[in-house]
């Protein structure tokens, strides 16, 4: 087989760790570290580190209730792809989102703001019962020579 | 991963409060104790120095909102002092720029304190 062709091919890191406040550096560094294979600029890579802390972050302080938060990082030619999985469950999320007063509410969106801000394409995916998805990508811009 | 809090008395009823590392949804609540004990104790005018802290995310733009919006009741105001081009990149995007006041060093946020 073609090395070239290998080298093309995309590279999959994945990681667990437990929806706590604790474990959320870990996944920005995980993420981090995937990014700087790829032929990012710093600049980029901290995007990618934010936008992954932002992400988690947002799943431990909407209090889904569920145990893990599973970061897959997906190192593509043209791209880097991370997806955000957790496993809580949205029955009582519309109750959570009550109980914050605005600031907090603002502060949430903030994180929002800045997961689609800094990266070039953001989705998700929210099944009621087996958590939410959420699919960013950065794009590797043209890069000299 | 930690982050490092110090505070310190300056010139014209104010205080400094300089913080060293990281602050995320880990972190913050440790800032925020230590912002919200200053103002407890009626101090209303900061310069909140982030020379050397190498990340933040919105937990933290979140503790110095908060900061800033109790010390604004109290006519007071918060200076930070910010040269991280990564960092200012976060407040500039969010638009927290037209909010607080940035400087490049300690001496120039100190003599913008309202």
């Amino acid at each position: 087989m073609n090395h070239a062709v290998q080298q093309a091919a995309s590279e999959l890191v994945e990681l667990r760790i437990p929806s706590r406040p604790e474990w959320v550096a870990l996944a920005r560094l995980a993420a981090a570290t995937v990014a700087n294979r790829l032929s990012f600029s710093l600049e980029e890579i901290e995007d990618v580190k934010l936008a992954v802390a932002e992400a988690c972050t947002a799943v431990i302080q909407h209090e889904r209730h569920g145990e893990f938060i599973q970061l897959t990082c997906e190192a593509l030619s043209d791209s880097l792809r991370v997806r955000v999985h957790d496993s809580g469950r949205h029955d009582n999320h519309a109750g959570d989102r009550a109980k914050m007063d605005f600031d907090e509410a603002r502060i949430a969106g903030l994180g929002i703001f800045l997961i689609r801000t800094l990266m070039d394409e953001v989705s998700y995916d929210v099944h009621p019962q087996l958590g939410t998805d959420l699919l960013m990508v950065k794009k590797l811009g043209d890069r000299p020579e | 991963m930690d982050i490092k809090v110090n505070v310190r008395e300056a010139p014209g009823d104010c205080y400094v409060v300089d913080l060293s590392g990281e602050i995320d949804v880990y972190t913050s609540p440790k800032v925020k104790d230590a912002i919200g004990d200053l103002i407890d104790r009626g101090v209303y005018h900061l310069v909140i120095n982030l020379e050397k802290v190498r990340y933040i995310d919105s937990t933290g733009l979140g503790v110095l909102i908060g900061g800033l919006k109790r010390v604004r009741e109290h006519g007071g105001s918060v200076n930070l002092v910010c040269t991280n081009p990564q960092i200012k990149k976060i407040f500039d995007i969010t638009g927290l720029v037209k909010i607080f006041g940035i400087f490049d060093s300690e001496d120039a946020a100190m003599k913008a304190l309202v």
